[in-house]
């Protein structure tokens, strides 16, 4: 029994070439049942997302699973594989558990650390259990996936420093005002990246949106979508002492606000500081009113900075993160070993044995009297009961694995305790 | 017996509020919660180890052990690393204990090298009025101390945050706007508590001394202080000084006291002139 892994990410193929081959959410159930069908997987399941597009399944032959599996994509996405084979990576057992751990803890992520990959994967992995297309192994696999995924989290900091613009402009709001829950936001001009930045503060609880454009139609919609106030752009500067955080990206040649238009706000906010985050280029806010007291502004190489120092520091942590997966990896090939046949019968007959010659050292302690002889015949008569006990489970296991059924194999090691018994054996 | 185990008792809890100085250093470095924990434990252990000598030298002497410069320090310490308990727990921000605990572990260790044995007492000080002066003025000095530590937390960041400095110390350090109001809370507790330890000052001064008010130094600089912390008090309810300007007061006005307390009694001469002894 093999674990596979075949698919294309951002790094192995561009764009035009991961949506061609993308699985759209209502087309999975029927590619699932086909997986089982035409390429013979046992157990599947299949994460599609703009980043990546990736099979996992368990078989019998890794290299004949290849091939069916590109034929199988093939007449999916009805695609010549041409067009798509160099684009293809395909990892068989340590090489897939540890991409799916990788994956599943984001350290193979565009932006290392994000968190959206983790939810994907457990929608993926619902759908497959929906379709009753996972077992035993993908079972056990993902829920190992989502644990290692959680360690890496609450054990390394991959995740805790802004990695884009707006978040670092939110994570800077955020050590000025602490609770944005009461604070006002101006947007000045609706630009993209400013509407982006406006959509992570209102995330993070910002409840009051103003916003001020040329157009004042633009500035009403973009107001609308947020549920906040359009402001005329001429009256802009009057109503600065309102704002706690203001966005500008408008496409004015020349600064729009300077020290002058600030210190009355000041004044009326009683100095209440303001952010100012100027997304401009050229800029719009003038650079001299950040000497002001209680004014801090950004612009956007200050905050491409902060996001650059941040993206450092998530690698360091992301090569704690790879020890961490690496180590799980371990633990779990030594679990899907532990599957094999030969290994769980050695220890159940293992343990039988000792049993037995342990509760026959008593007996015979307790009856001096016997002769040799009828020792001998009482040794002979418990091997006879611990064969005959294990002949039927034994063959049953071996059967029922040959037929691909890993599940009576977990339950035997179970119902004895086989895994723990393996691990004394280890540490003896 | 009591004598013989005072410094001991003193040297562990000057030992442990080292140890907790040099994990509340540890913590700039690298926030962990078993370091910031670690810290508030040994500054605790320090404090109750600091309790009980004072207890026993306080049962040895029959007065609050406040009559020479030895008593003095130890007592302010104390009241430092006891108001830093209290804030650091309530308001969990337990890298206040990098910018207080370094002025507690040198008042201590000061007050540790000068250690001197109980001596009777001069009759002024056999007072109702020693106890309840003592406790308001130290334990307004040391809330006050407070706002001076957040006083220096909130320049630094706002140093860092205007200079776009993205550094471990601004993660660590928390946001202006909670410095800014932790700082606030410990000025509405702190001036309030200084003011009662004038005035009971002043109440006990009339009955040693006969007058209210003799313009001794120590008085005239209590008033500078008082003065400077009323401002800044104003200043906040009133013309919105905050931030910055506030911070700076704050500082300024520790330095007062600092003065006021230390500088007083060793550079001029006066009627508190006992606790230089």
């Amino acid at each position: 029994m093999n674990i596979v892994t075949l698919g294309v990410n951002h790094k192995s193929a561009p764009v035009e070439i991961r949506e061609c081959l993308a699985f759209a959410e209502g087309a999975i159930p029927a590619a699932l049942q086909q997986l089982r069908q035409q390429v013979g997987l046992q157990e599947s399941m299949i994460l599609s997302t703009c980043n990546r597009v990736e099979i996992y399944g368990t078989c019998d032959d890794e290299d004949e699973t290849r091939e069916k599996l590109i034929a199988f994509i093939t007449s999916f996405h009805d695609l010549p594989a041409a067009r798509f084979a160099d684009n293809l990576y395909y990892f068989t057992n340590r090489e897939a558990v540890q991409h799916i751990f990788r994956v599943a803890s984001s350290l193979d992520s565009m932006v290392v650390g994000e968190p959206q990959i983790l939810g994907q994967l457990k929608e993926a992995f619902a759908l497959a259990v929906d379709q009753q297309t996972t077992g035993l192994i993908l079972n056990k696999f993902m829920h190992r996936a989502f644990s290692v995924a959680k360690a890496v989290r609450t054990k390394t900091k991959i995740a805790s420093n802004a990695v884009s613009v707006s978040f670092a402009a939110v994570e800077l709001a955020k050590k000025i005002f602490d609770d944005l829950g009461d604070k006002t936001v101006m947007l000045v001009g609706a630009g993209e990246m400013c509407e982006l930045a406006a959509r992570h503060f209102i995330t993070q609880g910002v409840k009051q949106v103003l916003v001020t454009n040329r157009t004042y139609q633009r500035a009403r919609q973009l107001a609308e979508e947020f549920n906040g106030h359009a402001i005329e752009f001429d009256d802009f500067h009057n109503q600065l002492d309102r704002v706690d955080i203001l966005l500008s990206s408008t496409g004015s040649p020349t600064y729009i606000i300077n020290p002058r238009h600030l210190i009355p706000a000041l004044k009326k906010r009683k100095n209440q500081p303001i952010f100012l985050i100027d997304i401009a280029v050229p800029r719009d806010i003038d650079p001299a009113t950040n000497d002001m007291d209680g004014i801090f502004l950004y612009d956007v190489d200050d905050l491409q900075e902060v996001v650059a120092e941040n993206i450092d520091q998530r690698k360091h942590e992301a090569d704690r993160a790879e020890a961490l997966v690496d180590h799980e990896v371990d633990k779990f090939i030594a679990w899907i070993e532990s599957l094999q046949v030969t290994p769980t019968i050695k220890a159940l007959r293992r343990m039988a044995e000792e049993i037995s010659q342990q509760e026959l050292k008593k007996t015979l302690a307790g009856l001096p009297e016997l002769t040799s002889k009828e020792q001998k015949k009482l040794e002979a008569m418990t091997r006879a009961i611990v064969n005959k006990i294990l002949h039927h489970p034994i063959s049953c296991i071996k059967e029922q694995a040959e037929n691909g059924n890993q599940l009576p194999v977990e339950i035997i090691r179970q119902l004895y305790n086989l895994n723990q018994a393996s691990e004394d054996l280890e540490q003896e | 017996m009591i004598s013989l185990l005072y410094s001991p008792l003193l040297i562990l809890a000057l030992l442990l509020y080292a140890l907790g100085m040099l994990m509340g250093f540890g913590e700039i470095y690298r926030a962990s919660k078993t370091t910031s924990r670690l810290e508030n434990w040994l500054i605790t252990g320090g404090f109750i180890l600091h309790l009980l000598a004072f207890v026993l030298r306080f049962r040895e002497s029959q007065a609050l052990p406040v009559t020479n410069l030895h008593e003095s320090l130890s007592c302010f310490a104390l009241f430092l690393a006891g108001a830093y308990i209290w804030i650091s727990r309530t308001a969990r921000v337990s890298i206040l204990g990098a910018f207080i605990n370094p002025l507690t572990t040198v008042v201590m260790l000061w007050a540790v090298l000068i250690t001197q044995p109980v001596s009777p007492h001069p009759p002024v000080l056999k007072s109702f009025w020693l106890p309840v002066h003592v406790i308001f003025s130290f334990a307004g000095n040391a809330m006050l101390a407070m706002t001076c530590g957040l006083g220096i937390m909130y320049l630094i960041q706002e140093h860092l945050i205007k200079t776009k400095r993205i550094s471990r110390l601004f993660k660590r350090l928390p946001s202006l706007n909670k410095l800014d109001q932790l700082s606030y809370s410990c000025l509405s507790i702190g001036f309030p508590l200084l003011t009662l330890g004038i005035i009971t000052g002043s109440i006990w001064a009339s009955l040693a001394w006969g007058s209210y008010w003799s313009w001794d130094p120590k008085e005239t600089w209590s008033l500078i202080t008082w003065f400077l912390y009323a401002a800044l008090l104003h200043g906040r309810i009133n013309s919105a000084w905050r931030g910055k300007k506030a911070a700076i007061l704050s500082i300024i006005g520790f330095g007062a006291i600092m003065f006021t307390f230390l500088g007083v009694n060793l550079l001029l001469s006066g009627l508190h002139a006992y606790a230089v002894r």
